[in-house]
């Protein structure tokens, strides 16, 4: 400033304004080293974060911008016997939540959007609650087109940035409720499960079978999801080629033994009535038909199940979800009479001379029982009193036997105890014995009781399939072989009775007389050229005299069944129908006699056993042989 | 007095300093915008800078004196058209802060500055006394005071505050008695409470994040929580240009403006930090340089007013980046795109230059 003064002198300011730069020089290097501080400060907040912490926010860094992403493993399709399909997959879209996008404020018109209620949404997500935040919630799976229309119109990161699509194989089951009770659904797995050891494997949001074979044969089924490492924008999106790529494991394709025509059959056979039908070979334990009406679709449990639906199925006072097949346990009514002559035999307590009078009934214990025909079938021997299904002659016959030696030959069928198929959730039924009700009641047992329970009635019950395996163990000459829906099933072993096989021919010639002889109750079963044989059953829920004047209705009627089997020597196949409410066994006797012709005009086609099918067929389609129901001849009702 | 202006004279240093920081922001918007809908924002910096060399240039020329005799004029066009971006202004973010058409926005607040500037210094050395008293400073504090206020009501507080600097300098060096500071610091400490409760919403919301990033990772702490992700992950020499996760994939927040130190961080690492680091200390001790061969007094406060207002400018936002001072939405000078800041930064190096080269030739 000195400088300046000297080059200007001609300049008249005061002194004091000419120092003034200088006037505030202390303040001015103040505020220098002001400078110094603040950037000292800056840069330790840069070397606090960049050159003491990188790794720990490199790892932050990652972690934003990186997404696991599951590739889901299309479930193995589950086909028939000759591999055609009976459940397959189809590609679907679902749509997810991003919960670290979300904004609550938009879930009512996303709700609406894709049609979902708004509550059950908000439930959805609050159940994720404990999850991490990068855990999608999916909220709506098998999209329909408009659904896809609204979620590709709204996800733009400034409308709804927390919607995503995925696309992922989902099951497509028959239509109708076909087969549905014997293949089950899929579902997601429950917290409730997850709290279960047995489903220790699975995690949130693992879609695991739930019932059926669906579930017995869930881990082959289910294979291997595999894992997508992506790198996401702000946004959730997709950016560049993944980091890595664990590709799925498909699951494994279950080969059943159902029989895709017999199945048919037997569905269009039972209709709309309620009831079951199980078909199976006794050679070899395979189940051929398995059906349960009223059914349900299957396909609901894929995704749209609604809260209501579920409700409407739970409270039908039908019980669609039932698979009567394996959990009807119902009292097999004169169907019992087979096993009862052939413990009498076994026994020794008839043989091929003894008779009894029927005059319409007899009195035991001070009771009077009565036969089915009022009249009486006079005096008959064993091989009428099947054919003609005679009460009186069974009653008589279980008195001599006593209930123990009759729970016997019932067990040694299959009675009161689990058949084993590899289906979950069966039931075992009920067979009485003296050690039973000691074990259940703490009571004697009555001789009185026994009477009721030679017929097929009082305490003991039964389901389809473990009247098919009795009567098919029978047949086979007494060997039971373990009923099951897969080849290679891991069952029990066969049961074998140590049954004198005249005994059994007697038996069988019982039952081919039901079918084929004059009198027979089951005359609506015959097939010209076939040797079928077979039983029918009506068994009481309740006396047919109470429920005259009741309002009970057909809660309270009868259980029509019929077993049959084809053909008499060596069968191959046995069936059993079993209608709900009807009115009389014959009622059913038609359902099994168009499985059985199935059964027998296939094999005639093919020119080979059923059982070699497999092989021949392996991946050529076969045109399912449909065989209309005929009508239902109720001309013989009042018969036993 | 022009005849003794020599382009020799002219703070090449200055405008070298300049010049780079504004290309190391160029680049930066780039890598920040390129795949964007703003992708195009890097050029039309450039352009903006080009604005600003040439405004520079022009407030160069024209003698500060003459400018501080206009103050008058000039504030009272700045109160005006304050007054005006109510009614005309454009709302962006929330806020009316912008005025013009079509692609042209100007942010009024910003010149604003420029004026404060020279009216502080206008004030101070038209005192007929050797330090300013109380009622000089009442006087001072509501001639700044006023269009703070009407920049705090578009609502920008961010802005709103540095004016603050530009006054507090100027009274610092004109020599305030410790009595005033005092009484100054203890209406401010009363002040503050009410003025919470003045604050909007997400003004509150701002500086509780400031404190505890962590209660609100989705808010205003998110920007935090992300910018301190991306500076960290950076590391010694970053992850390279376009390279950034964070930045590219839009972690960051706002990465071309407010935040580009933080993007800038993340691709260049602890070096490339302390270099613009050292290229803004440089800026501010060239500007310091200035004031202190200033030929006068009314120099002086000029070029201490942009040396405060732009350290204060980088303190807060630099701060901001690394999670040390809450997110006020105040830009970077010369590094943030947008071009109101970077016309007022370069009028402001105008006006030091201004000053430089009439030092001989009061």
């Amino acid at each position: 400033m000195n400088v300046s003064t000297e080059r200007e002198p001609d300049q008249q300011t005061p002194a004091k304004l000419r120092d003034d730069a200088k006037f505030a020089a202390g303040k001015i290097a103040f505020f220098q080293y002001l400078t110094v501080a603040i950037f000292l400060f800056l840069v330790a907040g840069f070397w606090d974060l960049q050159v003491r912490n990188p790794a720990f926010y490199s790892e932050l860094a990652e972690q934003n911008s990186i997404r696991s992403i599951p590739v889901l493993a299309p479930r193995g399709k589950i086909l028939d016997r000759d591999g055609r399909v009976i459940v397959d997959n189809h590609a679907s879209f679902s749509v997810y939540l991003s919960r670290e996008n979300l904004k609550w404020e938009h879930l009512k018109a996303i709700a609406d959007g894709l049609n979902l209620d708004y509550n059950d949404l908000l439930q959805k997500i609050h159940r994720f609650d404990g999850q991490p935040q990068y855990v999608p919630v999916i909220i709506k799976e098998e999209l329909t087109p408009e659904d896809l229309a609204f979620v590709e119109a709204h996800r733009d990161p400034r409308e709804f940035p927390e919607l995503g699509l995925i696309q992922a194989e989902r099951r497509l089951y028959p239509k109708d409720g076909f087969a549905a009770h014997v293949v089950g659904y899929v579902g997601e797995v429950s917290d409730a499960e997850l709290d279960n050891p047995d489903f220790l494997k699975y995690h949130p949001g693992d879609v695991i079978g739930k019932a059926g074979l669906e579930r017995q044969y869930n881990d082959s089924l289910m294979g291997v999801d595999g894992q997508k490492r992506v790198m996401v924008d702000s946004m959730g999106h997709e950016v560049g080629q993944p980091i890595s790529d664990k590709e799925a494991t498909p699951g494994t394709a279950l080969q059943t033994t159902l029989d895709l025509d017999l199945q048919s059959v037997a569905e269009l056979g039972l209709g709309d009535r309620p009831g079951a039908v199980v078909a199976l070979d006794p050679r070899s334990g395979e189940i051929l038909a398995m059906v349960s009406h009223p059914s349900y679709d299957p396909n609901l449990f894929t995704g749209r199940l609604t809260n209501k639906d579920w409700q409407d199925l739970v409270n039908n006072p039908l019980h669609p979800l039932l698979d009567r097949a394996i959990q009807a346990q119902l009292a097999p009514g004169s169907t019992f009479k087979p096993i009862m002559a052939l413990a009498g035999l076994q026994e020794g307590v008839i043989n091929d001379d003894f008779k009894v009078h029927c005059s319409g009934g007899a009195s035991f214990y001070g009771h009077w029982y009565a036969c089915w025909r009022k009249h009486g079938h006079g005096t008959i021997g064993v091989h009428q009193a099947i054919q003609q299904s005679c009460d009186v002659f069974f009653y008589t016959v279980g008195n001599k036997l006593g209930i123990d030696r009759i729970a016997k030959y019932a067990e040694l069928a299959g009675f009161g105890h689990k058949t084993g198929v590899d289906l979950p959730q069966e039931a075992a039924g009920t067979m009485p014995s003296t050690a039973w009700k000691w074990r259940n009641f703490r009571q004697k047992w009555f001789a009185g009781e026994t009477i009721s329970v030679a017929i097929g009635q009082g305490a003991v019950t039964v389901t389809p399939l473990q009247l098919a395996s009795a009567i098919g163990g029978i047949a086979a000459g007494g060997i039971w072989e373990t009923p099951h829906l897969v080849r290679d099933a891991k069952v029990p072993a066969a049961r074998r009775g140590d049954v004198n096989l005249e005994n059994v021919s007697k038996v069988i010639d019982g039952m081919y007389a039901v079918v084929n002889e004059p009198g027979g109750t089951g005359g609506l079963a015959r097939i010209p050229g076939n040797s079928v044989c077979g039983k029918t059953g009506s068994a009481q829920l309740a006396s047919n005299k109470l429920l005259k004047g009741t309002k009970l209705g057909q809660t309270m009627k009868d259980t029509a069944w019929f077993v049959g089997f084809a053909p008499r020597e060596s069968p191959e196949i046995v069936v059993v129908a079993m209608i709900q409410y009807a009115v009389h066994g014959s009622y059913s006797a038609p359902v099994v006699r168009d499985v059985i012709k199935a059964y027998f005009d296939k094999k005639a086609r093919q020119g080979r056993p059923v059982a070699d099918l497999v092989d021949y067929m392996k991946g050529r389609p076969v045109q399912p042989i449909i065989q209309q129901p005929e009508k239902i001849d109720l001309a013989t009702e009042g018969d036993r | 007095m022009a005849a003794h202006r020599s382009v020799r004279d002219f703070d090449w240093g200055l405008l070298i300093v300049a010049l780079t920081i504004c290309a190391m922001g160029v680049l930066q918007i780039f890598s920040a915008t390129h795949d964007t809908p703003w992708r195009d924002a890097w050029w039309k910096q450039i352009v903006w800078v080009f604005a600003g060399f040439v405004l520079m240039w022009i407030a160069t020329t024209i003698d500060y004196h003459t400018l501080l005799s206009q103050v008058p004029v000039f504030y009272v066009l700045s109160v005006v058209t304050l007054l005006a971006t109510f009614v005309v202004g454009e709302k962006v973010f929330g806020s009316r802060r912008w005025i013009g058409r079509g692609s042209l926005h100007l942010q009024v607040s910003e010149f604003v500055k420029l004026v404060l500037v020279l009216l502080v210094a206008r004030f101070l050395t038209g005192l007929k006394k050797e330090r300013p008293d109380a009622s000089d400073l009442l006087k001072l504090g509501g001639l700044v005071g006023l269009p703070m206020m009407l920049v705090m009501a578009q609502p920008d507080l961010g802005t709103a505050l540095t004016y603050l600097p530009i006054l507090a300098i100027g009274v610092f060096l004109s020599g305030l008695r410790w009595q005033y500071a005092a009484a100054i610091v203890l209406t401010l400490a009363m002040v503050m409470p009410v003025g919470w409760l003045l604050l909007k919403d997400y003004q509150k919301a701002r500086l509780v994040s400031f404190i505890d990033p962590a209660q609100d990772p989705k808010g205003s702490g998110y920007q935090v929580i992300q910018s301190k992700i991306a500076v960290g992950s950076g590391g010694m020499w970053g992850r390279g240009v376009t390279h950034g996760s964070q930045t590219q994939l839009r972690f960051l927040p706002v990465a071309h403006t407010d935040f580009i130190f933080s993007a800038f961080s993340e691709e260049h690492g602890f070096v490339g930090v302390i270099v613009v680091l050292g290229l803004y200390f440089l800026l501010l001790m060239q500007i310091v340089q200035n004031a202190q061969t200033a030929p006068d007094k009314a120099g002086m406060y000029i070029c201490m007013g942009v040396a405060a207002l732009l350290l204060f400018h980088v303190l807060v936002n630099i701060g901001m980046v690394v999670g040390k001072m809450p997110v006020t939405g105040i830009p970077l000078p010369l590094m943030s795109s947008g071009g109101s800041n970077v016309l007022s930064v370069f009028l402001m190096l105008g006006l030091v230059n201004n000053i430089r080269l009439r030092r001989f030739v009061n």
